[in-house]
């Protein structure tokens, strides 16, 4: 134990809500475990867990993260294996607790010690700027910070990346904590069109380098129904792709970034009726 | 008319390039903004820059450089602290 190399612990957050940070916690993961890597994702959206949902573990919860801050449950007893995917390990947020269950001296203890039992951690922030969002990336050595090509989506992370070095551990010590731009729900045919901002938009006006860039699909949604992350149920899917490619940037690979096909022709769009 | 069917037929006769509206509007506000949370770009900027030529001379990793940035009345201060390999 003591020869491993600390984990890399990463906070995916993005300030608003519904721009799909538990999506992405949990396809980032899975495509991590995938590359043979030991990864726990941890919920800190306490109240209102979700990730248990999309790695279809909500039934084998026993045990939290706040039991293990409180010490009803050690650390052991509360991580959930993945059932296909053996790299893949889940810390559950709590349901009924609120979020001043999270103290700063109980998410410092379990943060040290997975960092010593995983090569990454992957903590899912809670949407907002408060203390649930505050502790996630509280130890983080990481930022993916998830955004829509959206203006309100834009204006939170910029929110978000100001926190990153305000109120982490390696913002005050002044060291440099690594951020980077995930992309979700791009729809290549309306930036084309000049309706929606562009990856070039977004990451000038952030200032941080891309990860990767998510299309737009219904696949999403059908792999969290099913309870599966998108990079296991779906894996040649474009979201599944691009995810896959993320996770091997954040692996240090250099992949070159893939601006996904557009969806559909111009007039399908019209007719469809459709609003993405 | 639905909105998003008026943008359509906007679009058809090339009016509807509102991303452009979008990206003005988040660059004056995130200006602004950035400027009254205390977080200057300026200073980010020229820590990376910084940063960037000490390790062009010198083999340094860059996550082991510590910046304090101290604002006093209306005077920065940039204190860099970092090793240096000998």
């Amino acid at each position: 134990m003591a020869e491993k190399k600390p984990a890399t612990t990463v906070v995916v957050t993005s300030g608003k809500g519904g721009v799909g940070k538990t999506t992405s916690t949990a396809a980032i993961g899975a495509a991590l475990a995938m590359e043979g890597q030991r990864v726990v994702v941890v919920d800190f959206d306490i109240g209102l867990r979700n990730l248990d949902l999309m790695l279809g573990a909500e039934r084998r919860v026993v045990y939290d993260l706040i039991n293990v801050i409180q010490g009803t449950a050690n650390l052991s007893q509360a991580l959930i294996r993945d059932k296909k995917l053996h790299g893949l390990h889940l810390l559950a947020a709590s349901q009924t607790r609120d979020k001043n269950a999270l103290t700063e001296k109980g998410v410092a203890m379990i943060m040290g010690e997975l960092r010593s039992r995983f090569d990454w951690v992957i903590c899912d922030s809670p949407a907002g700027i408060e203390r649930g969002a505050v502790m996630a990336m509280k130890h983080a050595d990481a930022a993916i910070i998830i955004a829509n090509p959206e203006i309100s989506s834009v204006r939170d992370s910029d929110r978000i990346i100001g926190l990153l070095d305000a109120k982490t551990e390696r913002g005050k010590r002044g060291q440099e904590m690594e951020k980077h731009l995930l992309i979700t729900r791009y729809d290549t045919a309306r930036t084309k069109t000049g309706e929606m901002l562009g990856i070039d938009d977004i990451a000038d006006i952030l200032s941080i380098p891309v990860l990767g860039v998510v299309p737009e699909s219904n696949k999403v949604l059908n792999a969290s129904n099913l309870g599966t992350p998108i990079t296991m149920a779906d894996r040649d899917s474009p979201p599944a792709r691009a995810y896959g490619a993320a996770a091997k940037r954040l692996c240090g690979q250099d992949i070159p970034l893939e601006i996904p096909a557009g969806r559909k022709p111009f007039f399908a769009n019209w007719f469809g009726g459709r609003a993405a | 008319m639905r909105i998003p069917e008026f943008l359509n037929i906007c679009r058809f006769f090339g009016e509807s390039r509102s991303a452009p509206v979008a990206r003005e509007r988040l660059q004056l506000l995130l200006a602004h903004e950035r400027a009254s949370a205390g977080r200057s770009e300026l200073i980010g900027r020229m820590r990376d820059d910084i940063v960037a030529v000490i390790a062009r001379h010198a083999g340094i990793d860059k996550r082991d450089v510590r910046v304090k940035i101290n604002r006093r009345n209306r005077v920065f201060t940039l204190k860099i602290d970092m090793d240096v390999p000998a």
